[in-house]
This record gives C-alpha cells, sequence and structure tokens, in this order.
C-alpha cells in the first residue's frame, strides 16, 4: 500500500501565521520513509511550529501536509499515526512509569496481559527494565528521557517527532543518547523528524538536515553537503563557524568580490616564504591574536585587503608557550580551492 | 549596634524562626485550639433541667440528646444539603475553572478572576437577603420562569413536600440555590489553581498517543484536577455544615445544625448541648479529610 517512494512527510507550500508573524514561511520539504531527518534552526526560526503542525497540534494557516500521501492537514493528533516525544517529556506524573508507556496501548483498549509485554519489551528496548512501577518524580532527566521515547514508540508510529528531546540533559548525558537515540533508530527503523538547535547534535545524528532561518527552510542536505557546501552565509555561520570573505579581500583571492566561505579548519598556517601549490590558494596575513585551547590553537589572521580569518591549527607539535609568541608575526596562509563556498549574499 | 544584631541573628536561624512563628503559634493554640477543647469540654458538661444551671460534671448524656429523633434529623438535612451544594458546585464550578486556567487569555483570564471573587467583596447578609427578594414569590427569578411560561414546572416542583414549599424563597430548593451561589467562587478557585498547573503538553501528549477529548478529561485532567475539587469541597462542604444564616433567611422553619447551636446557647441557654452539636460538623469534617486523603487527594499538594 504504500509505495517506498512516497515521502513520510511532505510540506506542500506551508505557511502558520500567527496574526502579522509569519512564523512558517511557505515551506516546501518532502521527509524519506526510514530517514533520520533533522530540523536545525535557531529559537524562533519555524522548526518547532513545523513539527507541531506534524503532530497535529498546530494547523497550516496555507498549504498541505501530507503522512505517507495522506493529506493530514485537518486532522487531529489523536488520528495521526505520528507520536512525539516532548522537550519537557510531558510524562503524566499521576501514572507510574509502566501505566505511562502503556498509555497508547489503553487508550487503543488492548489486553493488559499483552500491554504488559509489550511495555517490558520497550523498557528493555530503552535500557530501563524493572522501573516500570516508579513515578516520574522518582527517575532522572535521561531516564524520564528515555520513558518519553518508549512511550511513543511502543504505538509503532509511521513517524516519530523529537522536540529538543535532548535540550535539558548535560553534556555527557547528551552524547550518550545521541549515540542511543540513533541506534534505536536504525533497529526499529521508524522515520525519526528530529528538532533542535544544537548544530553539532544535528551533524552527528541525522541523514539529512533542513536548515531554518525566519520561517524559511534556507538549505536541505546530508550533513557533509550543509558543512562542507553551505549555501548562504547564514548556514556558513549557523553550522560550525567559518570565515566569510567579501569585497576587497574575496577579490585578490577569487578574482571576484562574491562572498565565499571557508572553515577555520581547512586553512593550514605556514611561514611568510612557504612554496606553495596550484591547487592550493596562499594569502599573507598577519597574526592579531592567538588563544591557546589545548586541543587546538585558535589564530586571528588579518588578511591583505583587510578581512579577518580565524585558523584553528591541531597541537600536534606545538606548545601553548610557541603559539602564543606568534602574535604579531607575519604567516601565508593556504587551503584547497576546494574547500572554498560560494554563499552569495 | 543594628549590625551586630544582624549578625546575631544570622548565626542563631532558630531565633529568628522563633521570633517569627511565635506569635501565629501563640494565637494558634490558645485562641483557636483552645477554644475548641473548651468546646470539647463544654460538651461533656450537662444542663440541669430543673435549674436551668450547668452542672460542671462528666457525663455522656449531652451525647445522647444529639441522637435524639429531631436531631438525627437536623444533622441528615444538613448533611444531605452540604453534600448536594459541593457535588452541584463541583460541576458548575469546572468548566468554568477549566476555561479560566487553559483558555482564556490573560487579559481575560484577570477579569474572569475579578468576575468570581466580586461578590466576595460585599457583604454576605446583604447578597443572602437580596436572594430572598430574587426569589420571593413576586420576585425577578418567579417572573423570569412565567416569561418562559415554566411555571407549571417550578409549581411542580414546590409541590414536594421535603424540598418544595410555598415559594422558592420559603423552600429547600431556594436554600440549595443560594448556598450553591454563596460557596461557588471557593470552589472555582483551587479546582482553576490545580487546573493551572497541569502543563499544557500533558494534554498534548496524551491527544498525541491517540486519546480523544473525553478519554484526555478521564485519565489526566480529572486525576490531576482532583486535589484542587476535594480542596474546594473543603469549603463548600464545611461552610454549608456550619451556616446558620441562610436557613434562617431562606427555606422553611426546619432547623439546620448552625441553626440549632444558635438557638440552644442563646435563647435555650444550653451551652453543653450547642457545643456538642457543634463537634458533630467537626468530626464530619476528620472523617473526610480522612477519606480524602485516603484517595490521594493531597498527594500532590
Amino acid at each position: 500500500m504504500t509505495n517506498p517512494s512516497t515521502p513520510a512527510i511532505r510540506f506542500d507550500q506551508v505557511s502558520r501565521h500567527f496574526g502579522e508573524v509569519k512564523a512558517v514561511d511557505q515551506v516546501a520539504l518532502e521527509i524519506r520513509d526510514g530517514e533520520f531527518f533533522s530540523m536545525l534552526g535557531p529559537s524562533g526560526s519555524g522548526k518547532t511550529t513545523c513539527l507541531r503542525m506534524i503532530a497535529g497540534f498546530d494547523k497550516p494557516t496555507l498549504g498541505k501536509i501530507y503522512l505517507y500521501g495522506q493529506d493530514v492537514s485537518d486532522l487531529p493528533p489523536y488520528e495521526r499515526d505520528v507520536n512525539t516525544v516532548f522537550q519537557d517529556y510531558a510524562l503524566f506524573p499521576h501514572m507510574s512509569i509502566d501505566d505511562n508507556v502503556a498509555y497508547g496501548l489503553m487508550i487503543k483498549g488492548v489486553p493488559k496481559a499483552e500491554r504488559m509485554k509489550r511495555v517490558n519489551e520497550m523498557l528493555d528496548l530503552v535500557r530501563l527494565p524493572g522501573f516500570g512501577y516508579r513515578r516520574p518524580s522518582q527517575l532522572s532527566g535521561g531516564q524520564r528521557q528515555r520513558v518519553a521515547l518508549a512511550r511513543a514508540l511502543i504505538n509503532h508510529p509511521k513517524v516519530l517527532l523529537l522536540d529538543e528531546p535532548l535540550g535539558a540533559l548535560d553534556l555527557k548525558l547528551r552524547q550518550q543518547m545521541q549515540v542511543e537515540l540513533k541506534s534505536i533508530q536504525q533497529r526499529v527503523g521508524i522515520t525519526f523528524i528530529f528538532v533542535t538547535h544544537d548544530q553539532e547534535e544535528a551533524l552527528t545524528m541525522s541523514d539529512r538536515i533542513a536548515v531554518f532561518n525566519e520561517g524559511k527552510i534556507i538549505q536541505v542536505g546530508t550533513p557533509s553537503e550543509i558543512y562542507e557546501k553551505p549555501a548562504s552565509p547564514f548556514v556558513a555561520g549557523f553550522v560550525g563557524t567559518s570565515n566569510l570573505v567579501s569585497g576587497e579581500a574575496a577579490k585578490r583571492i577569487t578574482g571576484s568580490e562574491q562572498m565565499f566561505s571557508i572553515r577555520p579548519e581547512k586553512i593550514q598556517l605556514g611561514s611568510a616564504n612557504g612554496a606553495t601549490d596550484k591547487n592550493m590558494i596562499s594569502v599573507d596575513g598577519v597574526v592579531r591574536d592567538v588563544v591557546y585551547l589545548g586541543l587546538f590553537t585558535r589564530y586571528l589572521v588579518e588578511i591583505e585587503g583587510g578581512s579577518d580569518l580565524v585558523v584553528v591549527e591541531q597541537n600536534l607539535k606545538t606548545t601553548s608557550m610557541d603559539v602564543l609568541s606568534a602574535k604579531g608575526q607575519k604567516v601565508r596562509l593556504h587551503w584547497n580551492k576546494d574547500h572554498i563556498s560560494q554563499v552569495g549574499g | 549596634m543594628l549590625n551586630r544584631a544582624s549578625t546575631y541573628f544570622y548565626r542563631h536561624p532558630q531565633l529568628v524562626l522563633l521570633l517569627l512563628l511565635g506569635p501565629p503559634l501563640i494565637y494558634m493554640l490558645v485562641v483557636y485550639l483552645g477554644s475548641l477543647f473548651s468546646l470539647l469540654v463544654n460538651s461533656f458538661y450537662a444542663i440541669d433541667g430543673f435549674t436551668g444551671l450547668i452542672v460542671r460534671k462528666f457525663t455522656w448524656s449531652t451525647y445522647a440528646q444529639i441522637f435524639s429523633a429531631a436531631n438525627r434529623e437536623i444533622f441528615i438535612r444538613t448533611a444531605s444539603m452540604a453534600t448536594v451544594v459541593t457535588l452541584v458546585d463541583a460541576l458548575l464550578a469546572f468548566p468554568l475553572a477549566y476555561y479560566i486556567a487553559k483558555f482564556a487569555s490573560p487579559r481575560m483570564k484577570t477579569w474572569l478572576l475579578i468576575a468570581v471573587t466580586i461578590p466576595l467583596w460585599s457583604s454576605y447578609l446583604v447578597r443572602v437577603y437580596a436572594w430572598k427578594l430574587i426569589l420571593a414569590k413576586e420576585g425577578i427569578l418567579s417572573w423570569f420562569i412565567n416569561l418562559l411560561q415554566l411555571d407549571g414546572a417550578l409549581e411542580w416542583l414546590l409541590s414536594f413536600e421535603s424540598i418544595g414549599g410555598s415559594s422558592l424563597a420559603l423552600s429547600p430548593i431556594g436554600m440549595f440555590i443560594v448556598f450553591a451561589y454563596i460557596w461557588l467562587p471557593y470552589m472555582i478557585i483551587p479546582i482553576q489553581t490545580a487546573l493551572e498547573r497541569v502543563p499544557g503538553t500533558l494534554l498534548e501528549a496524551s491527544s498525541d498517543l491517540g486519546a480523544k477529548p473525553l478519554q484526555t478529561f478521564r485519565t489526566v485532567i480529572l486525576p490531576l484536577a482532583f486535589p484542587g475539587v476535594i480542596a474546594g469541597s473543603i469549603f463548600t462542604f464545611s461552610l454549608t455544615l456550619g451556616d446558620f444564616i441562610i436557613p434562617v433567611a431562606i427555606g422553611n422553619s426546619k432547623f439546620f445544625i448552625g441553626q440549632a447551636v444558635y438557638s440552644y446557647q442563646g435563647t435555650a441557654g444550653n451551652i453543653p448541648l450547642a457545643a456538642a452539636m457543634t463537634m458533630g460538623p467537626v468530626v464530619i469534617m476528620v472523617v473526610y479529610l480522612l477519606v480524602a486523603r485516603r484517595l490521594g487527594a493531597f498527594d500532590a499538594l
């Protein structure tokens, strides 16, 4: 019945206006069956509103949303085959963990024995066996997070929506949950749509990413496409750090004043009279600032034509003593032409 | 000097606590619990039937009088009225409280909360006597019922002996209306507060997991608002149990507990019996609170 080429979710020119504010502005998007898809953007960029419209908590002002080819734009949440993991987990405080996880099945009228069997399978999947009798208030943030995941997955939804689910966890736990979420997604094979403002999280976990800004999708692509070939200054700046070069400095390098971006880690730092290769671009500059960061060092280099570039070098041989003396020295920067990304603007 | 005092207090936090809690605690112990205790003591005295003087000797005889047929009826009448008022107030209050807590805009919310509490700014007596006029045979309510040509239904309702009377103002139905009106804010506010604390995402989560609105109401909203309903019911139930003004102003000549207490301690001069009658509502409320705790009403407090 569902053709494999039918997208899991399709946005057909979807807009959501709140009064004068266009929270989501003519978004067109296809999310493939079984993919781990991230919606990345700063707060207020419209990514969460998009997620809420897929869940049914919000309706598009204009346009249509399709779930495996079916128009769901006007269906209430309880008639959609999607489930959500909420940012604050939204566990029912008056129910045990068992009852929380079993909630969807209980509503569907699944018999109790079957319900308990599946609850136990789910608690095993999220590595919380034996926690069923507890109350949500007796669990830690990370554990609640897993319960919320189990409660959503037990219904075998066609699409699982995750609204910044790792936002409230500390860094260690977040990194651990990123790996775990990804592996659970691969095991259950359900389409995951993951909303986050954390670019690192999106890059680590996703098959594809949509970058949102001001209600619009700026770029859709794989993590490497988004990182290596940002389509706009916004993407270049939001995903990782990037040097944006334009005007006179750009003209000296590429022959055109059009803005381009170059990632700090792609730039090599050489001495002022180092040799050059023809695939390489060389620019002379002066080190204006040095920050020693342990694992690597960050330099701020002013190049000819008056633009500041951030350069990051791993501390393979250098120590803090060496790098801090680099301030004020003349240097030559090298990078491969392929690493330049024209970003327009 | 002031500085040294601050330092001294900083080093002795228990002293600060004592100074702050002392006065209210003394008040509670002496005035509140003390009067309750004197009530309890008095209820174990009896009145000498011949001289009309209080005999200060321990006896159960006063309590035995409570269980006379007439007094038993008073208790049952009052407790039934309190139960019905509580149930109807809960039903009336819930939708409004739900609307205020979950749907009203901040501006609307302020207005509605003011509207709910405005009646509490004016005198209770004035409102009760206003209702007496509203409910009177020639009152505005009868006029309105006439206008709708429902006077037949009203007459039929008033023809029941236990709840009826010659007019609304002189019937238990009228008394019920006034009780339900006068205690309604005390039910709305606690329910609204309880609902206010239920995060909106819980309702979304329930709906997301397949629950239709009614199922969400039954499995999520109602259990979480239940402590508020219990808190409100404590007000409506105990206030109705103890009230002695509405039964005087509205309704027929049959006594309610408050009225009985009032007349025993006043005209009859039977302080021990009045005290024993007062212990009735106290016992009923204690039992009620224990049952409520059993039901888990205070778990969320």
